[in-house]
């Protein structure tokens, strides 16, 4: 029940999907998994004029956002868009039965490993023509995310969110702290925060997944892009010691971290910040949800996290990236193809943008005129950015992340002490998994 | 089917046994065999058969399925994907997998938690109300609520109460500022004590209603003859009404035993098995479920609970049933 970095859903199972997880349970699973795949699959794609498309958007802005989009799709071209809309957690548990049974046409899902997994695994179709039409519309780094490990097209990229160090302009200015730019002045800072008392950084790991964005933003200031992509896919080793610094790194401004982590959720250790007794929050840009009152947004700033080894600066930023792809099998693909056409122009993502102001246009040709301040900050840091890296458990192996990581990280931030044992034991394991298919 | 019933049945039933006046036995094995006339077994055959069927299917199919795919390697994507690795699994389950060793004692600690406290404690709640107190049904059904909510629902009630900044308990004894934090649901020493309260909260209830059903049968004979006799309350209780009640004991065991085995979705509600409260069934669907799809390693530990269940299950069964056979 994990939920994705995208944070943009409300982390709580839901009830279905969780008597689900309790009736597959219950069933010594196992074989029963695959009989779901009956779930998926749409009736109307015999109709030349419909394109089905399965989407995770079932929080009310997304889905809303992406109705409009349809919309205007369905003006310009006369195809109708036949959306059949899952739970955000659902559709993605259900993805790998989805996908095998009669999946729709084309479905949101996410860039980097994940989806060159489905890619390797033939259960998307490459898209090459789509982007002789889209490619101008994307910068270098977009591209690169689209692309499965053949070196063909597999994905549309709508949207992006960088992840950051969030604070209050106001509480900065109050207290006259300056913006960190290297590793021992965010030190410094959280020392001066601490004796103001104020929590230097707030943090909630109940959903497991935070935690590995702060490994994520150590590691590649620390070891750069390369390293961060070879510990990812497997190749580099959890006992270097490269990861070891990493995690002497983080246990170093952890006593600054907010306490009882494991315990709290994203969104309580967000209302820290929102109620001025933290100072900082490292977090993806969708934190900016948690700021109800506009005053209060209108504070919320960010700065990338600072330097640690001066060989690669802050030249890699953290953006995961949310789009389109092609289903294996699609009923109707040259109408299919015209959607994924269109949802990769600069059109489409101003209309989506309207009606969600967390996250910013993949394209480089996107309206920037409408962005709020916070949205120009985000757009100028991924577009400067030399590499884009999309999250642990995006640009790594799932079951590893989350059998593997997300308890690890877990006991790591309630325990630091025992960081030589866990590594041995965490390489172990990333063995075996990475050696299975 | 209809045209069978048609034709058969009048015949059947019109048609009266021939030794229906000599002998009253007689008569009764004899029509018994006759009324079951082709309509009747074929009923017989469907109200039998389709369970049966569903059962096999639903069952043992899944879970010799779930023994065979123990021995495997499988990412759920199409059946030439799997891959046998012989006992691979489990080497890794007992050897590397930090998690396992501590599911599997949470597991135990679940058991005799719930055998100690609330049970007893449902027995002793079962007693006071079976004196026929006033407001007994209200008591009653305050007690078995719990039981008729779900488990999800409670998980989430729970977690409004032990919310380390704006729970009810931390928010009561000040314990939500920096520095003073009681971590109810991440400190792995806490807890698993803190779900288990929740537990037992439930447990209770469930325990009261099936000891409740087991002291309305014993015979009220039984009691008088304890108060001639001059026995004190718990006297009464200790001789002659708890001896009478260990049909109802076996079944609160197994009962009890299946609920620690099964464990699962208060823990996944309150905090997804973090530290500290990892279970059995709670990494089986952390492997299988979702995208993670390690299903030949997550039927590994489908297995393992499988084999300890039987375990703990068979022995215990075949040995009430001998007893009470004997008796």
């Amino acid at each position: 029940m994990r939920l994705s970095p995208s944070g943009l859903s409300v982390p709580d199972p839901s009830r279905r999907s969780l008597l689900r997880g309790a009736g597959s349970a219950a069933l010594l699973a196992g074989a029963g998994i695959p009989l779901l795949s009956a779930c998926g699959g749409s009736g109307s794609s015999s109709d030349p004029k419909t394109v089905s498309l399965g989407s995770n958007a079932s929080d009310a802005v997304p889905k809303k956002a992406f109705a409009e989009i349809y919309a205007s799709f369905k003006k310009q071209s006369g195809i109708t868009v036949d959306v059949n809309t899952k739970d955000h957690n659902t559709f993605q548990e259900q993805i790998n039965s989805y996908l095998q049974g009669t999946p729709d046409d084309v479905f949101t899902w996410f860039a980097g490993y994940r989806m060159q997994f489905f890619a390797a695994k033939k259960l998307a179709t490459p898209i090459d023509d789509v982007w002789q039409t889209i490619g101008d519309n994307f910068p270098d780094a977009m591209k690169q995310l689209s692309k499965g490990e053949d070196g063909k097209y597999y994905f549309v990229p709508l949207y992006t969110y960088p992840w950051a160090v969030f604070y209050r302009k106001s509480v900065f200015q109050q207290h006259g702290y300056e913006i960190p730019t290297t590793w021992d002045a965010l030190v410094a800072l959280c020392k001066q925060m601490k004796k103001d008392g104020l929590v230097p950084i707030a943090f909630g790991d109940k959903d497991a997944w935070p935690a590995m964005g702060t490994f994520d933003q150590i590691n590649f200031r620390l070891n750069g892009y390369d390293f961060h992509v070879e510990l990812m896919a497997g190749k580099a080793s959890w006992t270097d010691a490269k990861v070891k610094a990493v995690f002497d790194h983080w246990t170093e401004i952890l006593p600054y971290h907010q306490d009882g982590a494991v315990g709290r959720t994203w969104q309580d250790a967000a209302q820290t910040l929102v109620s001025k007794k933290a100072g900082m929050y490292l977090l993806g840009s969708f934190v900016g949800q948690q700021f109800t009152n506009k005053a209060d947004l209108d504070d919320l700033d960010f700065f990338a996290f600072p330097e640690i080894n001066p060989a690669y600066g802050q030249e890699t930023v953290e953006a995961p990236t949310d789009g389109f792809m092609l289903s294996k099998a699609p009923k109707n693909k040259s109408a299919a193809a015209k959607l994924l056409e269109y949802l990769g122009t600069p059109e489409a993502e101003a209309v989506y943008l309207k009606a969600d102001s967390s996250v910013v246009a993949a394209s480089s040709k996107a309206d920037t005129s409408t962005y709020t301040a916070l949205q120009k900050k985000a757009y100028t840091m991924i577009s400067g950015a030399k590499n884009l890296t999309q999250f642990m458990d995006r640009d790594s192996r799932p079951d590893f992340t989350s059998t593997v990581m997300q308890p690890a990280l877990q006991k790591f931030v309630r325990d630091p002490k025992g960081i030589d044992s866990q590594l041995t034991s965490i390489e172990r394991q990333k063995k075996t998994i990475f050696a299975s298919s | 089917m209809s045209t069978d019933t048609t034709t058969t049945t009048p015949g059947a039933a019109a048609v009266p046994p021939p030794g229906a006046a000599s002998d009253d036995n007689k008569r009764a094995t004899q029509s018994h065999r006759r009324l079951l006339t082709r309509r009747d077994r074929i009923t017989l055959a469907v109200m039998a058969g389709v369970p049966t069927i569903l059962h096999v299917a639903l069952v043992w199919v899944t879970a010799l399925a779930s023994i065979a795919l123990a021995f495997t390697t499988w990412d759920g994507i199409g059946f030439d994907s799997i891959k046998w690795v012989g006992l691979e699994n489990f080497k890794e389950l007992f050897t590397n997998n930090p998690q396992f060793w501590p599911a599997v004692q949470h597991n135990v600690i679940w058991f005799v938690v719930l055998i100690l406290l609330p049970t007893p404690f449902g027995l002793f709640l079962a007693v006071q109300l079976d004196k026929r107190i006033r407001f007994s049904r209200v008591y009653q059904t305050a007690l078995f609520l719990p039981v008729v909510m779900s488990l999800a629902v409670i998980g989430f009630v729970w977690q409004l109460i032990y919310n380390p900044d704006t729970g009810l308990i931390n928010s009561v004894i000040g314990a939500n500022k920096p520095g003073h934090y009681i971590d109810w649901i991440g400190d792995p020493n806490l807890n698993l004590w803190a779900i288990l309260i929740a537990a037992s909260w439930r447990h209770t209830g469930y325990m009261m209603i099936l000891y409740l059903a087991g002291l309305k049968s014993v015979d009220p004979s039984l009691r008088e003859a304890a108060a001639l006799d001059g026995a004190n309350e718990w006297q009464t209780f200790k001789s002659v009404i708890f001896p009478t009640l260990r049909p109802t004991n076996t079944v609160v065991l197994v009962v009890t035993i299946i609920e620690a085995l099964r464990a699962f979705d208060l823990v996944f509600v309150f905090n997804k098995g973090a530290q500290g409260t990892e279970l059995l069934s709670i990494l089986v669907t952390n492997n299988i479920i979702g995208e993670s799809s390690r299903i030949g390693y997550g039927s590994a530990i489908a297995v393992v609970l499988l084999v300890i269940s039987l375990a703990v299950i068979i022995p215990y069964l075949v040995a009430t049933f001998r007893k009470e056979r004997r008796a």
